[in-house]
């Protein structure tokens, strides 16, 4: 953190030597870092930017031989993408209001007042972390089953609800916990009841949490797949993540199709994501590292 | 204010880097931190309102699931899934009596083993590579994040294709870099079905495992570092003796979710071993899957004994682990 900063003469060749290397050598090995963690989805761009016919050549080229960008227009023209893309956009909007009607109450009450069950409570929610929608999905398949619920919007919006609520709940409870109390005194003295309290004067405060809380909801609906692949049987039902599945299977092969809708369903998740990278690591890089 | 914000975000922190995609998250750091934080008293009632919501959803979709999975696991039921009468202990039975069970068990534990210890020794050098500042260091921890970020069907499918015998990438450019003279087919051949799959399970668990490093190390203070330079201390004796020991809370809250979320996994496996007939290269958790949904058999009472017994095996080893831990550090002291 204060690396090259100590005066002594006997250091300073090396602390000399050392900006040198951070200049060159550092900004280097991070481009190798990128290129590790990119390469991947770069073959995922270049296949889509090819011919169907070209994929499948072997042996492989980099580069396409060809550019085109007909895979993307046929996707975007095709019903069944545009009904994925639908399924996916309505189920996680959906959980992710859910998440923050149900999430940010209890947050807030668990963290500003004791009352019986309060542990208890939040026992509860961090257990509900231990299980998996995967673990659960025999049961999860069993309870839609019999509640006549299977292929419909409903029971894949409730799971996944379900099973963000223990996040969103923890994160939001950890930043009203860390706004200072005169703060709400000051709003009660205005005159404001509890859920003006909240509303009017906690919410603003909690903005990063509350962000981070639905970004990673959102994420993390849009990208759900085992419930929705035992749920959605219906083809016009499925979200993206299960319904893309069906440009390659046994009987055609448009991977560059496939990869054409992957790259739609990817953008926007790795946007939400970068923007809450600050988040991510912490508010304490601002102070130190900067 | 900045302060406070600061604080906020910095108390959010860790469990914001430890959540992940199904996030058992903020158990890492947020609860502990704040015991008195509650202040007023509230009335059952009252508490009851506030709370009801989310009683209800976790009631409905997880705690009812869960009760139902048990109910399954004792049940005989037909094809469409209907349930057809009590089966008494025949499902668990059967699971036990697999023929693939031994197999199975034994890809579970390798993939969970080295998917985790891999991702852990990986992930320590590359989050302290992204503490130093420098040129780019925004960029490569946006790219960084996209692994996390992309669904891992999408991603698993892509590595089918890479992987691929005729038209994959990667045989093509170990040829190119002459390391290999004919393609492997990576998917396709039993030696390196389980390889390839870890590989991939490793890319994608590296970049949630290194924020959680990350967050850690940033919680370190520089003068702790200050003074053992003072004392003339070498980088690697700093790096062993101080920096490990104080990123041992992060390291346990990345060990004890990976093992979680790797063992869980599904989509890496299910779409990199679809070619495969039979249970050769699948976890306890695909197999489960397999069982109700898509084998021959299509038994949901097997599969429902099969996921208690994977519930309890995942419960087991956590618990295991946190104990071992313990017990070390009271030898210790």
């Amino acid at each position: 953190m204060t690396i090259g900063k100590r005066p002594a003469a006997s250091v300073r060749r090396r602390s000399h030597s050392r900006r040198a290397a951070r200049r060159f050598l550092l900004p280097m090995a991070g481009m190798v870092v990128v290129s590790f963690f990119l390469a991947p989805y770069a073959v995922m761009a270049l296949d889509a930017l090819r011919g169907s016919s070209e994929v499948l050549r072997s042996p492989p080229t980099f580069f396409p031989r060809e550019w085109h960008l007909s895979a993307f227009t046929e996707v975007l023209s095709d019903d069944r993408f545009l009904n994925w893309l639908k399924t996916s956009l309505v189920v996680a909007l959906a959980a992710t209001v859910i998440v923050v009607l149900v999430a940010t109450p209890a947050a807030y009450f668990t963290a500003r007042f004791s009352f019986a069950g309060r542990t208890a409570f939040l026992l509860l929610v961090l257990v509900t972390q231990m299980f998996s929608p995967t673990s659960l999905v025999v049961g999860l398949y069993r309870e839609f089953f019999e509640a006549g619920l299977v292929n419909t919007y409903l029971s894949i919006i409730l799971t996944n609800s379900a099973f963000n609520l223990a996040f969103a709940i923890w994160i939001l409870h950890g930043f009203f916990s860390s706004i200072p109390d005169e703060v709400e005194d000051a709003a009660h003295l205005d005159g404001c009841g509890r859920l003006q309290t909240l509303w009017r004067v906690m919410l603003p405060l909690t903005r990063p949490g509350l962000v981070t809380a639905v970004v990673f909801t959102f994420i993390a609906a849009w990208n759900e797949y085992v419930v929705a692949l035992t749920l959605m049987q219906d083809d016009a039902k499925k979200p993206l993540t299960v319904g893309i599945s069906s440009y390659v299977t046994g009987y055609e092969q448009h991977w560059d199709q496939l990869f054409a809708a992957s790259l739609i369903a990817i953008v926007p998740v790795v946007i939400l994501f970068a923007a809450i990278e600050k988040h991510l690591v912490g508010g304490l890089t601002a102070g130190s590292v900067k | 204010m900045a302060e406070d914000r600061q604080r906020a975000a910095a108390a959010a922190g860790p469990p914001a880097a430890v959540a992940a995609r199904s996030g058992p998250g903020a158990r890492g750091a947020g609860p502990r931190r704040k015991k008195s934080a509650a202040r007023g008293h509230a009335a059952p009632g009252e508490s009851l309102l506030w709370l009801a919501p989310a009683l209800l959803l976790i009631a409905g979709v997880v705690v009812y699931p869960a009760i139902q999975l048990v109910r399954a696991s004792t049940g005989r039921y037909s094809i469409t899934g209907l349930r057809l009468g009590s089966a008494g202990a025949d499902n668990y039975r059967n699971v036990f009596h697999h023929p693939a069970l031994t197999t199975v068990m034994k890809n579970t534990a390798v993939w969970v083993g080295a998917v985790v210890l891999l991702t852990i020794l990986l992930s320590l050098p590359l989050a302290q590579f992204l503490t130093k500042s420098f040129f780019g260091r925004r960029l490569v921890r946006w790219a960084i994040i996209v692994p996390w970020a992309v669904s891992l069907v999408i991603t698993g499918r892509l590595f089918s294709l890479i992987y691929n015998y005729d038209y994959g990438i990667l045989s093509r450019l170990l040829q190119w870099l002459n390391v290999i003279d004919k393609p492997i087919d990576f998917l396709g051949d039993d030696r390196w079905t389980m390889p390839a799959m870890i590989a991939v399970g490793i890319f994608v668990s590296m970049p949630f495992t290194a924020y959680v490093f990350l967050a850690g190390l940033n919680g370190i203070q520089g003068d702790v570092y200050e003074a053992a330079r003072i004392d003339g201390a070498r980088p690697w004796q700093i790096y062993l003796r101080i920096t490990l020991p104080l990123l041992r809370p992060a390291l346990i809250v990345a060990t004890v979710l990976n093992i979680i979320y790797v063992f869980n996994s599904f989509p890496i496996i299910y779409t990199l071993n679809d070619r495969n007939p039979g249970f050769t290269h699948d976890t306890s958790i695909t197999f489960m899957y397999k069982v109700a949904f898509k084998s021959a058999e299509r038994d949901v009472g097997m599969s429902a004994a099969a996921g208690i017994f994977n519930v309890l095996l995942i419960l087991v080893v956590v618990v295991f682990y946190l104990r071992t831990l313990r017990w070390r550090e009271r030898e210790k002291s």
